[in-house]
């Protein structure tokens, strides 16, 4: 995966990491085998901690619940580093529903050692890293080594409404030129049907990501290259221009009362995320798509390249402490939780990043006979997250709803505001400590 | 964050008034406030000021001054905050909202004031001030809920308001250009209340031979409000500005509420205060976070100064 070599070619700059002076590369605590560890999981995890319980009644945990850092409420990190300051009462297990947080965890702050304990130097086995989905750790790798190991993936796809597709008569789209040309059919033949959305904050990790879009390159813990004058970021930012003045690409978000209101029955098409399926379209409160008509399609490729990229919405993450005095029980929890199939394929509601637990959850969402077509789009775009947009600390996310949203609420076009991007993701990345190329 | 004043003040203002009119009470109250009970009284609050005031306050000008390791860093962090490409922005949005919020409070609350003031029916006065406080009975969090709502146009009471603004979804309404004036509606609308009651009281405070004077040589309603009653409620107005003040510099609620509701289309770095949060647990800054506080801190007491002098509000009668 380009990321990782990249980063592993570039290791050695820069002095992040912790001193090597523990067995597994860190400075450890003094460790008690038996005692209780604390796991911090959002409301959604309480599953995988009790899925732990369930299956190891001898390893004692604390269970804490707290908002996953969702939204961008940061707060992982602003606990953690209340923590540092008071230089004790760290928990030992962290769940994170971002994938900014490697990048601060796997760095010293303020002269206290890093947060996130290195574990492909022993403390997780190599033969388990091993079987996570390529390019699946990315988030997690930080100058060549894994911080944090993946919950789930949240690679973008193409889902649509197959019986829908099929009474209009069009064909399923393989490139992104011909799912443009079929937005502004739509436009013209069936007006009010949708093909797409981009008023979500991770817009440009849907279209600009899967478009090779050079906005964050970030090349090492410190550096970031951006360039969103490329023509690869023109070209996905004209197509989202034309098929939002067809009205087939709307600035909504998916989850306001609005989208339910005007899209519900109309969505013909919509590139997005492996978890649209659960959240959106077979959700009672969302679009309440029903059994039989979602379908799903792999992600598009540019005319004149050869293989589709795809981009990433979220997916969590888990850390261990690195300050932690029961490293065994809690590589063992996060090893559980990310690898079982007590919690990953009978219990977890996204694409497990690990592949032996993926091809297991894909087996069960088939036998549900909820989908139309075959699920293994989603395999093959499980291991397409291209690698040359990376996961600094800042949000990107926050970045293009702060400058591009209300730019083309205003009446702006995505192509002539891609310099203003340009500057506003330079400005947040020089504030947070990142030389930018 | 809006500071919703006690209307027990108003009340035992008011009635010292009537007390002192019936020539009870001043000489006395004088003997009250120097026997030990006074500081009996006083010592809780003298004490969590101590400790959640003062002492944070020390503390945060020793990390202005000084690095990430302790070090004196001189005037370092103020030109770093002051240098970042969010700070100006910050400062002009928290000064627009004063403006608005500020201008706001003085017409309003005072026109209201004195319009209850003038309604001779009681149980019209009563309620109309019963009114007028209901809606600061909810504190800030739970407002800007609220009016996360009165503010979606699929979702608002007043969407065929909003839509005739030609506003139709709620990222229109959020357009960084009305954000100052959506903010000032909404501490407005949670702190005028109160103030109106303040001002009612206030004017109770007016002697009644005065106001007959003037109905004597012949001044209507109008010219009472504008000659008598205002320039006699100048200490009450000035008391407002300071309070309303020190509570507008440090906005920090709404737009970070707004922000997570609007999944970040209200930016999380919209005002100083938020700002300066950002630097310290988004960027591990607690030294520059500090420096913005500073800075909030002296021109809050800046502009407070102005208010108290301008306002007479430590003169004695």
């Amino acid at each position: 995966m380009g990321a990782a070599t990249a980063l592993l070619a570039l290791a050695g700059c820069g002095s992040g990491g912790s001193a090597a002076n523990g067995k597994y590369g860190f400075p450890e605590a003094e460790q008690e085998t038996s005692s209780t560890i604390t796991v911090w999981v959002d409301a959604d995890r309480q599953a995988a901690a009790k899925a732990f319980q369930a299956a190891n009644p001898d390893t004692k945990i604390k269970v804490v619940t707290y908002d996953g850092s969702a939204n961008g409420s940061n707060s992982f990190r602003t606990k953690m580093q209340l923590f540092d300051r008071a230089g004790s009462g760290w928990p030992d297990v962290v769940f994170s529903s971002q994938n900014n947080d490697a990048a601060w965890a796997s760095q010293k702050s303020g002269g206290k050692q890093a947060f996130a304990a290195v574990l492909d130097k022993g403390l997780v086995p190599k033969e388990t890293l091993g079987d996570f989905t390529e390019g699946s750790l990315d988030p997690c790798t930080v100058d060549g080594r894994v911080y944090c190991l993946r919950n789930d993936l949240a690679q973008a796809v193409l889902w649509y409404n197959k019986p829908l597709l099929e009474k209009f008569g069009y064909a399923l789209p393989t490139t992104w030129e011909e799912y443009q040309a079929l937005g502004e059919k739509v436009a013209e033949e069936h007006p009010g049907y949708i093909v797409g959305t981009a008023g979500d904050a991770w817009t440009p990790e849907v279209y600009m990501w899967a478009s090779k879009c050079q906005a964050n390159d970030v090349t090492g813990p410190k550096s970031v290259t951006v360039n969103t004058a490329s023509a690869e970021c023109k070209r996905a930012a004209s197509m989202l221009d034309t098929l939002r003045d067809k009205g087939t690409v709307p600035v909504v978000s998916v989850f306001t009362p609005e989208f339910l209101k005007k899209y519900s029955g109309k969505v013909l098409m919509m590139p997005g995320p492996a978890w649209y399926a659960g959240a959106i379209f077979h959700n009672p409160e969302s679009l309440d798509v029903p059994a039989g008509q979602l379908g799903v399609a792999a992600p598009l490729t540019w005319k004149g390249e050869n293989e589709a990229v795809t981009g990433n919405v979220g997916g969590g993450t888990w850390f261990v402490s690195s300050h932690s005095k029961n490293l065994k029980a809690a590589q063992k929890f996060v090893r559980f939780v990310t690898t079982a199939d007590e919690y990953q394929v009978d219990a977890a509601p996204g694409y497990p990043a690990y592949a032996p637990a993926a091809e297991k959850w894909i087996a069960k969402q088939e036998a549900s006979k909820y989908y139309a077509t075959s699920l293994q789009p989603v395999v093959t775009a499980a291991s397409r997250v291209w690698g040359g947009w990376g996961y600094p600390t800042f949000s990107q996310e926050a970045i293009w709803a702060k400058t591009i949203t209300p730019g083309i609420t205003g009446g702006k076009s995505i192509v002539d505001l891609l310099p203003t991007w340009q500057t506003a993701i330079e400005n947040q990345a020089k504030v947070n400590g990142y030389v930018v190329k | 964050m809006t500071l919703a004043p006690s209307s027990d003040r108003a009340t035992t203002d008011a009635s010292e008034g009537r007390r002192s009119r019936r020539g009870v009470g001043s000489p006395a109250r004088r003997a009250v406030a120097r026997s030990p009970i006074g500081y009996l009284f006083v010592t809780p609050y003298a004490l969590l000021t101590i400790a959640f005031g003062i002492v944070p306050s020390l503390y945060a000008v020793q990390l202005a001054f000084t690095d990430a390791d302790g070090g004196f860093a001189g005037l370092e962090n103020f030109t770093k905050v002051i240098d970042d490409f969010r700070f100006w922005p910050a400062v002009l949005h928290v000064t627009i909202y004063l403006v608005i919020w500020l201008l706001a409070l003085v017409f309003f609350v005072v026109g209201l004031a004195l319009m209850v003031h003038a309604v001779g029916v009681r149980w019209v006065s009563t309620t109309l001030r019963f009114v007028y406080y209901l809606p600061g009975a909810l504190a800030g969090a739970s407002s800007v809920l609220l009016w996360l709502f009165v503010l979606d146009p699929t979702a608002s009471p007043v969407s065929g308001l909003l839509g005739a603004m030609g506003l139709d979804s709620f990222v229109q309404v959020i357009q960084p250009g009305h954000l100052p004036a959506i903010f000032a509606i909404i501490a407005f609308w949670t702190g005028a209340g109160g103030w109106i009651i303040i001002m009612y009281g206030a004017l109770n405070n007016i002697s009644t031979e005065v106001i007959e004077a003037a109905r004597i040589d012949g001044a209507n309603a109008v010219q009472i409000a504008l000659r008598i009653q205002l320039p006699m409620l100048r200490k009450w107005v000035a008391y407002m500005g300071v309070m309303s003040l020190a509570a507008g510099t440090q906005l920090f609620v709404e737009p970070q509420l707004l922000s997570q509701a609007s999944n970040a289309v209200v930016p999380n770095d919209y005002s100083l205060n938020q700002l300066a949060y950002q630097y310290a647990f988004q960027q591990n800054d607690f030294n520059g976070a500090a420096a913005i506080s500073l800075i909030l801190l002296v021109v809050a007491l800046l502009l407070s100064w102005v208010f108290v002098t301008r306002g007479g509000l430590f003169e004695k009668e």
